[in-house]
């Protein structure tokens, strides 16, 4: 039997010191707390999407804390070391109800009940958001699915709640939160290692180079829990401050690749209008409390919605390996299929976006639903004008509609010098149309896939 | 004061929200030892299964045993009527489909014992699409016939005829929670279930039929589901029998529970149609002949889609007249899940399409279609094409009139047609709808229930009954008409889980037919206590037993009163029984499936509908802005469950009509199996506006408390985003026909979008 190293092997469930039980280190936080008892955070998907698992994580906030909603099916147990959770059992341990429970309950918030558990923990949250004015916003229950009510006694218990009491939930968020720390824990079916810094990441993955990182596990926990994709060895990143990093510099932004995407949110108080327009299309809350741009690059998916919005903003990635960092542009870090430049025991340390940012630029996703689904085609323009009005740099890029991410350069190039009219457009589409060859799958057939790669952009246009 | 009719929140949302109220997986820790089931799955859609290896599955370490055909004591078949769903095939007609079970002290275990097991196939080509099949002759029955009037002489002599065809999708239920069954051997030498079902009295005589046993052998029990919608109608119990014999070959109690993956691949969903019509109608746009063709595509085996079908072809005329009329519904047959039961019953797909016509007279001859509609309402004294008469036809005008005017229709499609013309890019669309639909199982035999009510010393009271709580807010009802029923305050009863030991022989909990059957059984149970309570009132009182009044606890006559527990008390020492069972059948109702003709329906709910829509033209991307309902509740007993069911049944029907889609791949593999490539309605969907009324003055007599069913009605209520749309589509060309497939997803409603750009241009 393998044991647990450092003493730093429990975490904090609902006020009392849970310790790390020897398990499968992919074992998640859902599954644990059901099998011992908490069953009131229920399993509706195992992938993220449903929200009825929905747990709160304590994490810092300036000098003191704030509840951070998730979704506990994707979190692996030993990351939770050193950590503070807390439960939908936590919420009315003194027998009164918790006022976002009673609001849920009052306004016909609950038909089967099976989701309101992970309802009343977003809302929960909500209400205890620090610095939040004025009701409830109904949109952080957004990664919440609910199949009985259609939602609208649920908005109503949002609206009515006004600031958190005065209590002591309240009051926990005046201590500081617990910080991340490293972790190395050993069973007999796994290991997962969460090392302190980026040289220590290196050190480990020389050692184990088919050791699978991990950052906010939304795609990874996935896998493990749909695929029953098994990894002996796993490296988490979230405790590597040189990854956690965010400046807004006067010629670029960097933002380190282990940031959730709700931090970054929270942190790039000057995003541009495609950022921000970017960030809530790309997940749900309780995702974005998780997900970085280092996991959404790093997998290179082509329907990632990180990599549009970087490719049209010409964004740089630095690389960190045993031989130090190197910087690739973006548009030449996808070589395939969900093949990078990543060299083993590589990974991403930070994002770098150039300033100043381009004149006109906006995201835009096409899925089947509006909110929290997958693209079918996601796609990000940029342009730049010279002094005269005409287009002087044109950045085209989509997801969905190739194997990997991609800019249109022949239609960007079409478009250089030209006054940005309705001609244009049409010239620009006519060769989209000869660059892309997108497949069909059940988001999309090709047809509409192409049709939307043209469209968008006359889109685009119209909404200059 | 009465409890009925009080607003009041679900019965149990105190453990809703505190995550308290347990479902059948939460109760797993309260079995030491239980054994988790994994199922060995086919990779191909049709197969003929040679040899079955489960030796190396044995050798898996945590893998406790397997269960195959030799394992079962009774009949290894789970088909509920045609006895058609082996629960070990020899040949394989799904994808996917379980071919043999592996038992593991964990779900891990089970699962990489399942890997090891070794199956040879025998490959074939199946039949996905319901074309291919319907061009194989592959269907489960012969076709079922509906017909009034010589349909083909008054489609001949009409003044305009249009033809058509349109593809309707189906939908996955999405219960939150999936299935579900735990089976141990009790103390007593039977069988125990706490299953995720709605229909307890079935899944207990399956799991009898597999284990060979007698069904008093058997108890099961239905604390509550999260969710079902009719997917645990039928489709709970094989999950049960597994258990059960698992249990029964390992004396250990067993768990079935399939994750979400699982339960998407494994259960039936609502039935894909393809339907074909031709119809004559007149200059006014009044209807004068349909003929129809509707194919239901069924899956590999039967389940309920006979009846499914027969209530599509019933509700093809939703609420307007067909004087001649010539309906085929078809069973077909194909290699994909066993398609079953959900919120509607066919009804959905059946109205979908007569609202598609109308919409398409209309726009053929370039009259408003709410006013074709209006034009073609059945009006009293007129009968349905199946013989039944269309009670209170008139209640349909008055909704729609009430509705035009509160939502303010008028005005606001004026506002629609300003908007459209001055954007090019977007689109909006406005479209009311009505529905009528019959209450009451179309098998009469259905039309049943059982209660047992236990009254105790101290005045505090069980309630047993059939039905089963799934969301639906069945229990606050029963709850409330059982405190009147008996004159006690809410808290002195206690609604018991539903068992079988309790309530025999009970029928599923469905067709919106929950609280009007075990409503009016439990009340029939409060009425025989009454009897037995009030002589003994009235001794004490020095009254006449018919001037005793029960009221929330309270036993009042002239100036005196007693409380009930004192009344309750003194009946005991009389020696009187205090338990009473109660049963109702519903009356007048008769259906001969033969000659398609008949009463099949007690009485008809009727709604409408407003929606408006915007629909980007560059994308298809669609957005409901606002959404006024209607709806003929009755006498409501419960108006916030009411309104909940309301509400929900809307954006599910919404759903199914816009942005689900089940996409199965050429090789009968569904590739949209799971939640994040099946897209739910979620928060965007809720329209920011949302009115729902419920209609006053509208007691149903012979209902319980003139109550009326209100659980699958609301959901055909979403076909007016659907229409909706429709208009928007409509209103990118020249105003003409608008063909589109359901669901309106982005891409349909843009090659819509794109058509009707052209037919303007060529115009």
């Amino acid at each position: 039997m393998g044991s647990n190293i450092a003493g730093l092997m429990d975490f904090v469930l609902n006020n009392r010191r849970i310790q790390l039980p020897q398990c499968r280190p992919q074992t998640t936080l859902l599954e644990w707390l059901r099998s011992n008892g908490l069953t009131g955070s229920k399993e509706g998907c195992a992938e993220g999407e449903c929200g009825a698992c929905t747990v709160l994580l304590v994490r810092p906030h300036g000098t003191g804390s704030k509840y951070v909603p998730v979704n506990s099916c994707l979190l692996f147990l030993p990351t939770l070391a050193g950590q503070e959770v807390l439960t939908i059992e936590a919420l009315n341990e003194n027998k009164q109800l918790a006022e976002a429970q009673f609001a849920m309950a009052e306004a016909g918030g609950s038909q089967c009940g099976y989701c309101t558990p992970g309802f009343v923990m977003s809302l929960f949250a909500e209400q205890y958001r620090p610095g939040r004015a004025g009701p409830c916003d109904p949109h952080s229950m957004g990664g919440n699915l609910c199949r009985c009510t259609g939602y609208r006694p649920i908005r109503d218990a949002a609206l009515s709640l006004g600031p958190a009491p005065d209590d002591s939930f309240r009051g926990r968020l005046s201590s500081p939160a617990p910080s991340m720390i490293p972790v190395s824990y050993t069973s007999i079916e796994g290991r997962l290692e969460r090392p302190g810094d980026l040289a220590q990441c290196t050190t480990f993955l020389k050692k184990y180079p088919d050791a699978k990182i991990l950052a906010g596990a939304t795609d990874l926990a996935v896998e493990s829990n749909l695929a029953y994709k098994r990894w002996p060895v796993l490296m988490s990143i979230d405790a590597v401050a040189e990854l956690q990093v965010f400046q807004d510099a006067a010629d670029h932004v960097e933002i380190g690749a282990g940031l959730p995407l709700s931090e970054i949110e929270f942190l790039w108080e000057h995003a541009p209008l495609v950022a921000r327009e970017w960030l809530p299309l790309f997940a749900s809350i309780l995702i974005r409390n998780r997900a970085t741009l280092g996991g959404n690059l790093g997998t290179a998916s082509p329907i990632g919605d990180a990599a549009p919005m970087l490719l049209a903003l010409d964004a740089e990635l630095k690389l960190g390996g045993a031989n130090g960092i190197r910087r690739v542009k973006l548009q030449d870090f996808f070589l395939g299929y969900r093949k990078t430049q990543l060299e083993p025991g590589e990974l991403i340390v930070s994002i770098i976006i150039p300033k100043p940012f381009p004149n006109q630029a906006r995201f835009y996703k096409v899925a089947k639903r509006r909110m929290d689904d997958i693209s079918t085609v996601a796609a990000c323009f940029a342009v730049n004008f010279d002094a005269d009005g005409r287009i002087a740099q044109a950045r085209l890029a989509y997801g969905g509609v190739a194997a990997v991410p991609i800019r249109v350069t022949e239609a960007e190039q079409s478009l250089l010098g030209k006054r940005w009219d309705e001609l244009a457009v049409k010239q620009a589409q006519a060769i989209i149309a000869s660059e892309l060859k997108p497949l069909s799958d059940h988001r999309g057939s090709s047809a509409y896939r192409l049709a939307m790669a043209q469209t968008l952009l006359k889109k685009f246009w119209c909404e200059r | 004061m009465k409890s009925a009719g009080q607003p009041m929140a679900h019965e149990s949302a105190g453990g809703h929200v505190t995550g308290s109220a347990l479902y059948t997986d939460d109760l797993l820790s309260r079995f030491p030892g239980v054994l988790h089931a994994w199922p060995v799955m086919s990779p191909f859609a049709y197969a003929a299964v040679l040899t079955i290896d489960t030796a190396p599955a044995l050798a898996v370490a945590g893998v406790v045993a397997t269960l195959t055909s030799s394992d079962v004591p009774g009949e290894g078949d789970t088909g509920p009527n045609r006895h058609d769903e082996p629960l070990f095939p020899t040949e394989v007609l799904f994808h996917s489909q379980p071919v043999m079970w592996v038992l593991g002290e964990s779900l891990e275990a089970a699962r990489l014992g399942t890997a090891a097991v070794l199956v040879r196939y025998e490959e074939r080509t199946p039949l996905v699409s319901i074309e291919s099949a319907i061009q194989a002759d592959s269907f489960h029955s012969p076709p079922l016939r509906l017909s009034r009037g010589d349909r083909a002489s008054a489609l001949a002599q009409s003044a305009h005829r249009l033809k058509g065809e349109i593809h309707i999708g189906g939908q996955e239920h999405f219960y939150l929670e999936t299935q579900a069954a735990i089976a141990w051997l009790d103390e007593s030498g039977g069988v125990a279930l706490h299953s995720s079902t709605q229909h307890p009295s079935e899944t207990q005589e399956i799991v009898a039929r597999v284990l060979g046993v007698a069904k008093h052998q058997v108890t099961v029990e239905c604390l509550r589901m999260g969710g079902a919608f009719g997917g645990k109608e039928v489709q709970a119990n094989t999950w049960a029998a597994v258990a059960a014999l698992g249990a029964q070959k390992t004396g250990r109690p067993v768990s079935v529970r399939l994750p979400r993956r699982l339960d998407m691949m494994l259960t039936g969903k609502r039935h894909p149609f393809l339907t074909k019509f031709e119809v004559g109608f007149a200059a006014d746009g009044k209807l004068e002949a349909l003929h129809l063709a509707l194919y239901a595509d069924a899956g590999w085996s039967l389940d309920l889609s006979e009846p499914i079908v027969w209530r599509a072809m019933f509700h093809a005329d939703n609420c307007y007249f067909l004087p001649a009329v010539d309906i085929t519904g078809y069973v077909v047959k194909t290699h994909k899940t066993s398609q079953t039961a959900f919120r509607g019953f066919g009804g959905p797909q059946g109205m979908l399409v007569i609202e598609d016509i109308l919409d398409r007279i209309a726009r053929t001859l370039q009259l408003p279609p709410e006013l074709v509609r209006q034009r073609n309402f059945y009006v009293e004294g007129q009968t349905t094409h199946y013989g039944q008469t269309v009670k209170d036809a008139s209640r349909i005008e008055r909704i729609w009139n009430e509705l035009k005017s509160t939502s303010n229709f008028v005005a606001r499609q004026q506002q629609v047609a300003e908007f459209n013309e001055q954007n090019e890019h977007h689109k909006r669309g406005i479209a009311i709808t009505p529905v009528k639909f019959g209450i009451s199982f179309t098998a009469t035999l259905f039309n049943q229930a059982g209660a047992t009510i236990l009254i105790y010393r101290d005045g505090s009271v069980q309630v047993n009954h059939g039905g089963t709580e799934m969301g639906q807010g069945l229990q606050t009802k029963i709850l409330q008409i059982a405190a009147d029923g008996l004159g006690v305050e809410l808290g002195a009863i206690r609604i018991m889980p539903t068992s079988t030991g309790k309530v025999p022989n009970t029928s599923a909990t469905a067709a919106s037919s929950g609280t009007d059957l075990n409503g009016a059984a439990v009340l029939d149970a409060c009425a025989k206590l009454r009897a037995v309570l009030a002589p003994v009132a009235a001794s004490m009182l020095n009254c006449l037993p018919d001037e005793v009044h029960f009221e929330q606890g309270i036993v009042l006559a002239a100036q005196q009163k007693a409380t009930f527990a004192e009344v309750v008390e003194a009946a005991y020492r009389q020696r009187l029984p205090l338990f009473a069972s109660g049963f109702y059948k519903t009356p007048e109702i008769h259906y001969d499936p033969k000659t398609g003709q008949g009463h099949p329906f007690y009485y008809y709910a009727y709604g409408a509908a407003v929606a408006e829509v915007e629909v980007d033209g560059f994308t298809g991307d669609m957005r409901t802005l606002r959404v006024d309902i209607l709806e003929d509740a009755g006498n409501s007993i419960s108006p916030i469950v009411d309104r909940g069911q309301i509400e929900g049944g809307f954006i599910q029907g919404a759903g199914w009509l816009t942005l689900e889609e089940l996409v199965w791949d050429a090789k009968g593999r569904l590739a949209t199996n799971g939640a994040s490539t099946y897209k739910l309605p979620s928060w965007m969907e809720l329209p920011e506006v949302f009115n729902v009324g419920i209609l006053e003055r509208a007691a149903e007599p012979g209902v319980v408390l003139g109550s009326k069913a209100v659980g699958e009605p609301p959901l055909m209520l979403a076909l007016s985003v659907r229409e909706a749309i429709r208009g928007a589509i409509a209103a990118f060309g020249d105003g003409g026909i608008v063909e589109l497939d359901s669901p309106a997803t982005p891409e349909r409603i843009y090659f819509a979008c794109s058509k009707a750009r052209g037919q303007a241009e060529d115009a």
